[in-house]
């Protein structure tokens, strides 16, 4: 029961095992988790920023502005939609298959999560989440810089 | 562990305090950026968006931004029925209208008999009242929540965004804001 | 009146809360012992006070006293009494409270029943108790009073966020809070064992129901949230790493490797500064993730409204306990002195190689919680979601998992591979086998979920193994816990890979009367119907569904609207069975008058938070072992006291 049994190997050379082993895990996830976030960390994008640098196919983004109206169509297997997202730059064509949140009409924000393929943004999912007492904040600043234009042209 | 290498496990030993101190500093950036305080000033000095509300109530008109050009400055209300700040402000409105102050109303996601309601049991201080379901309006000027009121001159450039229901410590500091608009 | 009586008992609460951490201290000081004998009591009644404060605004909460603004602003005299209940603590202020209440209450259990430890030790514990509360009660007193009056009573409340109005909850927040405050207990520990130098196995011992009891509440509160979660959003998820799950993560994390440690330093007297530093950094991790949640400065689906001025102030909190913590333990660990020796072939090594890993996952999470908030400092705005979080924490949790199959067969301080080779060999081949049957009979399933069948199928066997050999009627209570914890983990495992390799998904627009599949359930729409509930309205479907052309059962979903305040949510219907569970969402009535439908077929899904429930259950068992064993241990002690005064008097 005291501090003499060390399994063979000298304390000293135990201790520094352990230490060794903690450090190598430390900095293997710190270069790992860099890695995997400059890979995989899905940029938020408006019209205008996807047109003027569009990102490559398939990587997973988000993209931010308004839902121009009369252009919201459904196809005819009725859970797939097409719609113009704009900012008064620009429009990205946007494709989604699945149920539109509740907040989401024509002339309202969204904010759509997916990828580019061809010239159209396939959505995997749509966050029309601004209630009456909170925009996100990334709709947040895009207004305070586009909003102006946009709501006057969706008008 | 300081028995055998006092020095290298001193060093690991204040690693936690500096990874929070990295961390402190990272949302203290985050927390403060300029970005955020400038959210609520963006619109100061620019003109309204162009809109036309329709009329909210049966009794005042609807809103649009050549109507409220007047050549006077004025304030612009965001409310709502369901916004209790805004039930709490309604007196100070009535002290403002009172002393000559032209108030329009941009009633956000509203029901007009929840708004009649409102209207009849705080007093209805309007001149106009629009009727703002998307909250285009209030995102175009600006605004994020409700209560917000917005001091517009005469040419219909926003001059002043106060947050939150005004108090009753507030009412001269509007009315020093709607006469440094008129100049 | 009930709220000016609610709020001078909170103001005497913190006045104890002051004398009770200048009485501690002066006590550790040479010549101040008289103050020593005040410092319990005043434990005891800043608990009473606080709960009595707690109450108080339960009270007008279920009254609805539109008077206060609080009740005004997140109550409504229509909700039903559960909602108005829950209202209490559903909201910013109300929640603080509770807060500072489990924290007050859970400091006054420490006073009255904490025996083992050295009475310097709880005395600094119990002043470091009170410290914290400081901060909290200024949070609530000067920033976010719960028992401010409005000027005019409100004619009605603004009732609460219609996605909050769900049962599931009205008692999660509750529940993970306790959790967090729990490791509030924890943290004073370490304080306290700090300062007093006094860091050994009977500190460990003392803090370790306090660690095992927020560790469960936290499970609970996970298991349940991500339930939730699962059922209200309608996604069909039950884990979306959004910010404010990751913070209720991070804690037990932290939590499980604080276990663990406590554990070894309690029977071993090894991992004393390992230890000590976990105490910090679990409650330090509760109130990190309250921070990024409350301040806003993180969006999430959850998100509360951004307020840079509380956001601040808990900051400030965060800078001096967190802050001042880690610098205590700097300044103080190179003086505690080392633990006992152990080999690497040891179960103190596997718990150490454990614990490592669940830090690795913690900071993982941490993190990728955070880069949004780095990468927003240089102008970018990025979100990051289960493409970052799921292989990278998987990297950590694989071998973790493996090594929990193993560590419990080992022996303390040194063992020999040769004694247990045999025993891990069923676990091993089991892994090996449905790994092979994974491959073969699914393939195309994603490596992730393939592994963690295969892991979760040997873990679930593995955890079995510790009672091999043993007497099963005199295995101490906290080795069942152990195995029934690490059972749990596995079940959920199962679930979770199970749910990702095998989930199918139908989305369709529907007229009534139409028929679709989903997997191997047939589903009919028959009718879409509104109906009422207290407070809200709804469009109701009613869709037969049958499992391989068995009796049909019906589901109904609905998209309800609700009145007070103007909100819509849809209520997704479930539909359970032994092996996996159908999933139903109505959308929205297309242009063309079809309905907008959504199934799932999710095979084992259940398993996932069965798994969860069985972990939390194993924690009960070890936590009622380990109490029973520490009042078996007092009464013997007493009894030997009692004999010893008896024979001295008879002297």
């Amino acid at each position: 029961m005291n501090s003499k049994v060390t399994g063979g190997i000298k304390p000293k050379h135990q201790r520094l095992v352990l230490l060794l082993i903690a450090l190598v895990a430390l900095i293997g996830a710190g270069l790992l988790a860099a890695y995997a976030l400059s890979n995989q960390a899905s940029y938020f994008y408006v019209p205008a920023d996807l047109a003027k640098a569009p990102p490559e196919q398939g990587r997973a983004i988000r993209l931010g502005g308004m839902v121009e109206k009369g252009s919201l169509k459904t196809r005819a297997d009725g859970v797939t939609i097409d719609f113009i997202v704009g900012d008064g730059k620009a429009r990205i064509p946007v494709r989604y298959t699945g149920i539109t949140p509740d907040l989401f009409v024509e002339g309202s924000g969204v904010v759509a999560e997916g990828r580019m393929e061809g010239n159209t943004f396939v959505a995997d999912n749509l966050l029309a989440k601004h209630d009456e007492n909170y925009v996100p904040r990334q709709m947040g600043e895009m207004t305070a810089e586009q909003a102006k234009q946009v709501v006057a042209e969706t008008q | 562990m300081s028995d055998q290498r006092p020095k290298r496990s001193g060093l690991a030993i204040w690693l936690p305090l500096a990874l929070f101190g990295a961390f402190f500093v990272l949302v203290i950036v985050g927390l403060y950026r300029p970005a955020d305080r400038e959210v609520a000033s963006a619109f100061i000095g620019k003109p309204l968006p162009q809109f036309n509300l329709p009329a909210a109530t049966a009794d005042r008109p609807g809103l649009t931004t050549a109507e409220m050009k007047t050549g006077k400055p004025r304030l612009l209300n965001v409310f709502a029925s369901w916004c209790v700040p805004c039930a709490v402000e309604a007196p100070q409105l009535a002290a403002l209208t009172q002393q000559g102050v032209e108030i329009d109303g941009v009633a956000i996601r509203d029901r007009k008999e929840d708004l009649d309601r409102f209207l009849a049991s705080y007093g209805n201080p309007f001149a106009r009242i629009g009727k703002d379901d998307l909250s285009e309006v209030q995102l175009g000027i600006g605004s994020s929540g409700v209560p917000e009121t917005f001091v517009i001159d005469g040419k219909g450039v926003i001059r002043y965004q106060h947050i939150g229901e005004i108090r009753p410590e507030d009412v001269p500091m509007i009315l020093e804001k709607l006469k440094e608009a008129q100049s | 009146m009930i709220a000016e009586i609610g709020l001078a008992v909170l103001w005497m609460a913190a006045a104890l809360a002051v004398l009770q951490l200048f009485a501690g201290f002066s006590a550790l000081r040479p010549g101040g012992k008289a103050l020593a004998g005040m410092v319990r009591p005043l434990a005891v009644m800043q608990g009473l006070l606080v709960a009595l404060s707690f109450l108080a605004l339960i009270d007008l909460f279920l009254e609805t006293d539109l008077s206060v603004k609080l009740v005004a602003e997140n109550s409504h005299s229509m909700k039903p009494f559960i909602f108005k209940l829950a209202g209490t603590w559903g909201n910013h202020e109300g929640s603080m409270l509770l807060w500072v209440t489990i924290m007050a209450v859970s400091g006054g259990v420490v006073a009255l029943v904490e025996k083992r430890l050295r009475e310097d030790t709880l005395l600094a514990t119990l002043a470091g108790q009170a410290f914290v509360s400081l901060g909290f009660y200024a949070f609530l007193l000067l920033s976010s009073n719960p028992f401010e009056r409005l000027p005019e009573p409100a004619p009605e409340g603004a009732g609460l966020n219609p996605l909050l109005q769900d049962i599931g909850l009205a008692f999660h927040p509750p529940t993970l809070y306790v959790g967090y405050v729990g490791l509030s207990v924890a943290f004073s520990f370490a304080i306290g064992a700090l300062i007093t130098r006094d860091v050994g196995p009977a500190f460990a011992r003392a803090m370790r129901p306090w660690v095992l009891g927020a560790w469960i509440f936290l499970t609970v509160g996970i298991t349940a949230g991500s339930y939730w979660a699962y059922y209200t959003l309608g996604w069909g998820g039950w884990w979306f790493w959004d910010p404010v799950e990751n913070a209720s993560l991070m804690p037990w994390l932290a939590a499980t490797a604080l276990l663990h440690s406590a554990s070894v330093l309690a029977s071993r007297n090894a991992l004393r500064a390992w230890t000590v530093m976990l105490g910090v950094i679990a409650f330090s991790m509760s109130m990190v993730g309250t921070f990024l949640v409350r301040s806003g400065i993180l969006t999430s689906v959850h998100a509360f409204a951004v307020d840079p001025e509380r956001g601040s102030f808990i900051l400030a909190l965060l800078a001096i306990y967190i802050g001042g913590a880690l610098a205590l333990f700097g300044i103080r660990a190179s003086t505690v002195t080392e633990g006992e020796r152990f080999s690497l072939f040891s179960r103190e090594a596997s718990l150490v190689f454990n614990n490592v890993m669940l830090c690795g996952i913690l900071g993982i999470v941490l993190l990728g919680t955070l880069y949004p908030l780095m990468t927003e400092a240089f102008g970018a705005k990025v979100s990051v979601g289960p493409p970052y979080f799921n292989p990278v924490s998987a990297i950590f949790a694989i071998p973790m998992m493996l090594m929990m199959g193993v560590g419990p067969l080992l022996r303390w301080r040194k063992d020999k591979p040769a004694r247990i080779t045999a025993t891990v060999a069923i676990p091993a081949l089991i892994t090996a086998l449905a790994l092979l049957a994974v491959v073969v009979f699914a393939p195309g399933i994603r490596i992730l979920p393939m592994l963690g069948i295969a892991v979760g199928a040997g873990l679930a066997i593995a955890s079995w193994l510790p009672l091999n050999g043993r007497n099963l009627r005199r295995t101490p209570l906290s080795v069942w816990g152990m195995v029934v914890g690490h059972f749990g983990l596995g079940v959920a495992l199962l679930g979770a890979a199970s749910e990702s390799a095998f989930s199918t998904e139908r989305l369709a627009a529907m007229n009534v009367g139409d028929t679709q599949s989903v997997g191997p359930i047939s589903l009919k729409l028959l009718s879409i119907e509104p109906v009422a509930g207290p407070n809200w309205t709804a469009l109701e479907a009613t869709v037969s569904a049958s499992y391989k052309g068995g009796p049909a059962v019906t589901l109904h979903p609905q998209a309800r609207t609700f009145s007070s305040p103007p909100g819509e949510r849809t209520e997704s219907a479930l539909h359970t069975r032994w092996n996996g569970q159908l999933y139903a969402v109505l959308g929205n009535e297309g242009d063309d008058g079809r309905w907008q439908m959504r199934f799932w077929w999710k095979p084992f899904v259940p398993l996932l938070w069965l798994g969860g429930l069985l972990v939390a259950f194993g924690g009960l068992l070890a936590l009622i072992g380990r109490v029973a064993q520490d009042v078996k241990r007092l009464r013997v002690n007493d009894k030997i006291a009692f004999r010893k005064a008896r024979q001295d008097m008879l002297k």
